[in-house]
């Protein structure tokens, strides 16, 4: 197996460019999490033309909503839900300067055309692995919507935060092509 | 009749609560690694590695395998020689979800279909109750996440499309959902009953432990070669291709009506929690 790209956010087009479908990847720096009612909100202030909780440009979501942290830790466990429940706002954020997004799952020929166009990453990380994925973010802060719970706006800071590039901005998409490639 | 303090129900439905979300079962661990050893990908591999490690982690440092900690769905059997005092059963219950999700530090993930506020603790749960002969109370704790859920489905066939077309809707369903629902899933299968019981019955074949096989001769085989036949669709492990799809179909069946033929498909992610106890 090919060596981890390391990666450090916020990402440039550059860095976004460069990677290809099932690349490994180890993130470091700043990712932003939001999932389904965070993502509603965020689209209803880019629609209404008011300032977002964070600048979109060059960062990375996360589609996460992590379990409370212990006493002692920073997050409880933060492993990715179903992205395709946030298909129907990625497009406007990546307009606005996203490069990259965390989650499971496919996503739409909207989004996947939106990677394309404006140069950004889907990554995927393994659902279901959340224990072993909170062992790489060393501090979470609510940033923005603290009554959501689990669906706030946080601001991670990740170590070596494992990933697999999923689609491209070159129109890879590893989901289609890893499937075709074992079925028989 | 034997009484039982609905109180012991509140501590056993916490207990339950807070290690079926950090304890994975053996079974599926061991099915983990028969899959590692039939994984031809090399990410599929590296994937299942990952949920051996992580399994691990959650055991030992007491964190959930997976942040999403589920809806509470509680399966009671009451003996018919019990008797309950000392408050209701349902609120016994909740309140055992409630101290869990809380004492655990287990992610509340219930809220109001259309405004989305959480209820904040959990509740309600989903209580199955089943009344059976003796003495005994058995809870069984069964967390089940959304991702999965949301992948599974009901329908009524027509009966003349017979096995083939069971398995037909069951494959469809598997390929259909890909990567969604968390591979490698377990395939819960009810045929028969009614509308609302092919669901409870895909439901409950959930619960059987991984690797045994189905006392029922006719069902068996069913399980065996829908298994391979899914597991030749390449999906893989969290989907981005391989072998390993999904670990188990388990299929329970009762009689239906003369016109019907009522299908559930109901999935499992990888996290297949469960944990019981007897009172």
């Amino acid at each position: 197996m090919q060596e981890a790209i390391r990666l450090t956010t916020p990402l440039k087009s550059e860095d976004v460019d460069k990677l290809r479908i099932g690349d490994r990847v180890l993130l470091n720096g700043i990712v932003y999490t939001a999932r389904d009612a965070a993502h509603k909100r965020l689209i209803q202030l880019i629609e209404a033309g008011e300032p977002l909780p964070f600048d979109v440009e060059g960062q990375v979501i996360y589609y996460v909503g992590p379990s409370p942290a212990k006493p002692g830790q920073a997050v409880g466990a933060a492993g990715p839900t179903t992205s395709y429940r946030m298909d129907a706002y990625a497009p406007t954020l990546i307009e606005r300067g996203l490069k990259g997004m965390i989650g499971k799952g496919k996503r739409n020929d909207a989004v996947k055309d939106a990677m394309q166009n404006h140069k950004a990453v889907y990554f995927a990380a393994i659902g279901g692995a959340g224990a072993l994925m909170a062992k790489s973010i060393l501090s979470a802060d609510i940033i923005a919507y603290p009554e959501l719970g689990p669906e706030a706006i946080r601001k991670l800071e990740v170590k070596n935060f494992p990933v697999i590039v999923a689609n491209d901005a070159h129109g890879g998409d590893l989901y289609e092509e890893g499937a075709k490639a074992y079925a028989r | 009749m034997r009484e039982i303090h609905v109180g012991e129900i509140t501590k056993a439905v916490k207990d339950l609560a807070i290690r079926s979300n950090m304890e994975l079962g053996e079974d599926v661990l061991k099915a983990f690694e028969q899959g590692l050893e039939q994984e031809e990908s090399p990410t599929g591999r590296d994937i299942l590695k990952h949920l051996i490690e992580n399994a691990r982690i959650a055991r030992e440092e007491r964190i959930p395998m997976c942040q999403d900690t589920g809806l509470a769905v509680v399966f009671v059997e009451i003996g018919q020689e019990v008797h309950l005092v000392g408050g209701s059963l349902r609120e016994a219950i909740e309140e055992g979800v409630r101290q869990g999700y809380e004492e655990g530090y287990l992610r509340k993930s219930v809220c109001h279909p259309f405004t989305r506020q959480n209820t904040g603790d959990n509740t309600p749960a989903i209580i199955h109750v089943d009344l059976v002969p003796g003495d005994r109370l058995k809870l069984i704790f069964a967390p089940k996440g959304g991702g999965s859920e949301n992948m599974s489905r009901v329908t009524m066939l027509t009966p003349a499309v017979g096995i083939q077309g069971v398995k037909e809707f069951v494959i469809q369903r598997v390929k259909e959902m890909g990567p969604n629902p968390c591979p490698p899933t377990i395939i819960g299968v009810g045929i028969g009953g009614t509308f609302e019981v092919a669901a409870l019955l895909a439901k409950k074949a959930l619960l059987r432990p991984l690797g045994s096989v189905n006392p029922d001769a006719e069902l068996a085989p069913l399980e065996k070669g829908w298994l391979e036949e899914i597991n030749r669709l390449g999906i893989g492990p969290q989907g981005l291709g391989g072998r390993i799809t999904s670990l188990a179909v388990h299929i329970n069946m009762m009689p239906c009506h003369i016109a019907s033929l009522p299908v559930a498909v109901n999935i499992q992610c990888h996290a297949a929690r469960h944990k019981e106890t007897e009172l």
